[in-house]
């Protein structure tokens, strides 16, 4: 009710031939406005499942949204019907997606396409548009904006196609960003680009930003508070310093820990192979059959989400009961 | 002293851009121009810069799979470029290669025997259940169960697939293995498996690997040597610790302060280069980086800097080292 943005009991499954398997599961993630909060996991953790449910763009069937509810602004977002939801996505919610060539049209310059953004949602006429367009892409610092308007998206680097793809998101005012993996596969300096851009820009235009990367270093560096997805639950959530320094979760700890560098002496730890059978929904903790510091509880029972701190909470047994997975804190190079 | 496994001299490579069909070369583009280093048996050298820095163009030239407009190339004391097929065939044995993405560069259509067994049907006499035998075998040591060979190349993950791009990689027992970003398209768990694997394979087959890659944190956890290209042009090169420790060239020293660690907290800790990387068309005058230098002056426009060397084999060609 209270919060800007407000997930609770949100579960989603896929129907398959083998029966529904279950793929986010949700108890609960308050966003607060203005913040830029961190989603991590690996590949097939539900981060996208859960970027797409926000924008209602999964398609059901296959998927099913069995319960819980998205609040945005008081307003709950899994209610609205699809007519409701094209006035919401873009203009209030946005999504930047991992490859920038795919999103652009191949076919349509990039000014084309940012102009049309403008005609169709704010009825501008094709001259307003333009003139529109303009101001965008120099929001996104792209110097020489005329020449960039006519040039087609293989004619612009990585870099600068992700650009005019942020241009978009952000041309029709939309407040809360959802920014899937932006910066994947891009040069280490052009990333820094894109990082700082949407930082300033978020400082500007006060946008929330659900930025979701598998990069722990990047979430370091740009967000305020973060969560850890493992098989769509989220394991452990806190501000980026609690998480990235005190983690109390043992995946956590893989995580960070499977972060190279250092030395070429450094062994980085023998990460177990996923077990279990994926997006079961079967009882207790989804990490049982790789964590290294599993009992017997964790089969019989799911941890439930308990606070180390006012900011800092984590669903694992052996993180309160003085467990060595409370008293390890992550010590990498 | 370990002999070197392989000479780089002076190597170049233009590609000419024509304007019509038969007409001459209007200009040249200068993807790797003037580059030399060695390299020891059991190296690891680590590749770094931007896209477009020419690092695929120079290992398409290592590898023969590009003719090299000038310079030499040596690998095992023989001349790449100048000897004859017999030789050729059997060295290209000892030169294998590792892609980027393995869901481009596994064939959808074969079984997974097919594609590690066929670098084995053409240099070897092997075949039917010695060739199944010897896949499996293969597959056993990236660590993938046996019954693997007679799967497709769908039926694994990213970070599986990777390991059959290895042991095909590996099928023919190959001195050089070039890995072309080898984990940037897969998760975080799978490359430290990926990169564990890789290491441990060196260490008992003993291999060498020049590793290109655009993640720092990869090439200080694998990489011995490395070397930085800008535009063409080796700007620093040398031990690893040494380069990431004491970074000479300003070009080095920015790639690294792009680099978003858990070390670092905020945006303001990471900093970004100005500017897009110059066209290598018409690549800058004198030293290539001045457009985009911070510490630019007069000079860097109008001389190209020579490689200075630093002590225990880390070079930088910089015109301002001296004076830091």
């Amino acid at each position: 009710m209270s919060g800007y943005f407000e997930i609770e009991n949100l579960n989603v499954g896929f129907k398959t031939f083998e029966g529904e398997k279950n793929v986010l599961d949700i108890d609960s993630l308050v966003l607060d406005k203005g913040e830029t909060f961190g989603i991590v996991g690996e590949s097939g953790a539900g981060k996208t499942v859960l970027a797409l449910t926000i924008l209602r763009l999964l398609s059901t069937p296959p998927a099913v949204i069995r319960s819980g509810s998205i609040n945005f602004n008081g307003e709950n977002l899994l209610q609205k019907t699809e007519k409701e939801m094209r006035r919401i996505r873009g203009r209030k919610i946005s999504m930047i997606f991992q490859d920038p060539m795919s999103t652009l049209n191949p076919v349509f310059t990039v000014g084309e396409q940012i102009v049309r953004v403008f005609m169709n949602n704010k009825k501008l006429s094709r001259k307003e548009a333009a003139k529109e367009a303009l101001s965008m892409i120099d929001m996104v610092k792209l110097p020489d904006a005329g020449n960039i308007m006519g040039k087609y998206p293989h004619e612009l680097s990585g870099g600068q196609r992700q650009r005019i793809v942020i241009a978009i998101a952000l041309s029709c005012g939309a407040e809360f960003l959802i920014a899937d993996e932006p910066t994947r596969n891009l040069d280490v300096t052009i990333q820094a680009g894109i990082l700082k851009l949407v930082a300033e820009l978020q400082r500007e235009l006060g946008v929330t930003v659900l930025f979701i990367a598998n990069n722990l270093g990047l979430v370091s560096v740009i967000c305020n508070r973060v969560a850890i997805l493992h098989e769509g639950r989220i394991i452990e959530t806190g501000k980026a310093r609690e998480v990235l320094r005190g983690s109390r979760h043992p995946y956590t700890h893989t995580l960070l820990n499977a972060v190279p560098g250092g030395s070429v002496e450094r062994v980085l730890p023998g990460v177990l192979m996923p077990g279990g059978e994926k997006g079961t929904s079967g009882e207790g903790c989804r990490y049982y059959s790789r964590c290294p510091e599993r009992q017997d509880i964790c089969r019989a029972r799911v941890p439930d989400p308990g606070e180390i701190s006012g900011t800092h909470t984590v669903a694992c047994h052996r993180a309160f009961k003085g467990g060595e997975a409370g008293a390890k804190e992550y010590s990498g190079s | 002293m370990p002999k070197n496994i392989l000479e780089v001299k002076d190597l170049k490579k233009y590609f000419p851009i024509r304007s019509g069909f038969f007409s001459k070369p209007v200009a040249w583009v200068k993807a790797v121009d003037g580059v030399s280093f060695e390299m020891q048996q059991g190296e690891v050298l680590g590749l770094v810069g931007e896209s477009g820095c020419g690092k695929t163009t120079l290992v398409n030239v290592l590898l023969k799979l590009e003719e090299p407009t000038s310079g030499k190339v040596f690998f095992d004391g023989l001349d790449l470029f100048n000897m004859d097929k017999k030789d050729l065939r059997r060295i290209r044995k000892h030169l294998q290669i590792v892609f980027q993405d393995p869901f481009w560069s596994l064939n959808p259509r074969l079984l997974i025997r097919d594609i590690v067994g066929e670098p084995i049907k053409v240099h070897t006499e092997l075949g039917g259940e010695e060739l199944v035998k010897r896949v499996g075998n293969l597959l056993e040591m990236v660590g993938l169960p046996r019954d693997g060979v007679y799967m497709y190349p769908h039926e694994f993950s990213g970070g599986e697939r990777q390991r059959i791009a290895i042991a095909r990689a590996l099928a023919l027992s190959p001195k050089l293995v070039v890995l072309d970003e080898p984990t940037s398209s897969i998760d975080i768990l799978s490359q430290a498996q990926i990169l564990e694997l890789l290491k441990e394979l060196k260490k008992s087959l003993g291999l060498t690997y020049i590793l290109i890659s655009h993640d720092l944190s990869v090439v200080s956890h694998m990489a011995d040597r490395i070397a930085v290209m800008y535009l063409g042009k080796m700007v620093e090169y040398g031990p690893a610790e040494q380069v990431f420790s004491q970074a000479a060239h300003p070009y080095t020293q920015a790639l690294f302060a792009a680099i978003p660690t858990l070390d670092t907290e905020g945006i303001d800790s990471i900093a970004t280069i100005e500017g897009n990387v110059p066209s290598a068309i018409n690549p800058p005058s004198g030293c290539r980086f001045h457009t985009r230098c911070p510490m630019a002056k007069d000079i860097c426009s109008q001389k190209e800097p020579a490689m200075v060397r630093l002590g225990g084999g880390h070079t930088a060609a910089c015109h301002f080292i001296n004076q830091k």
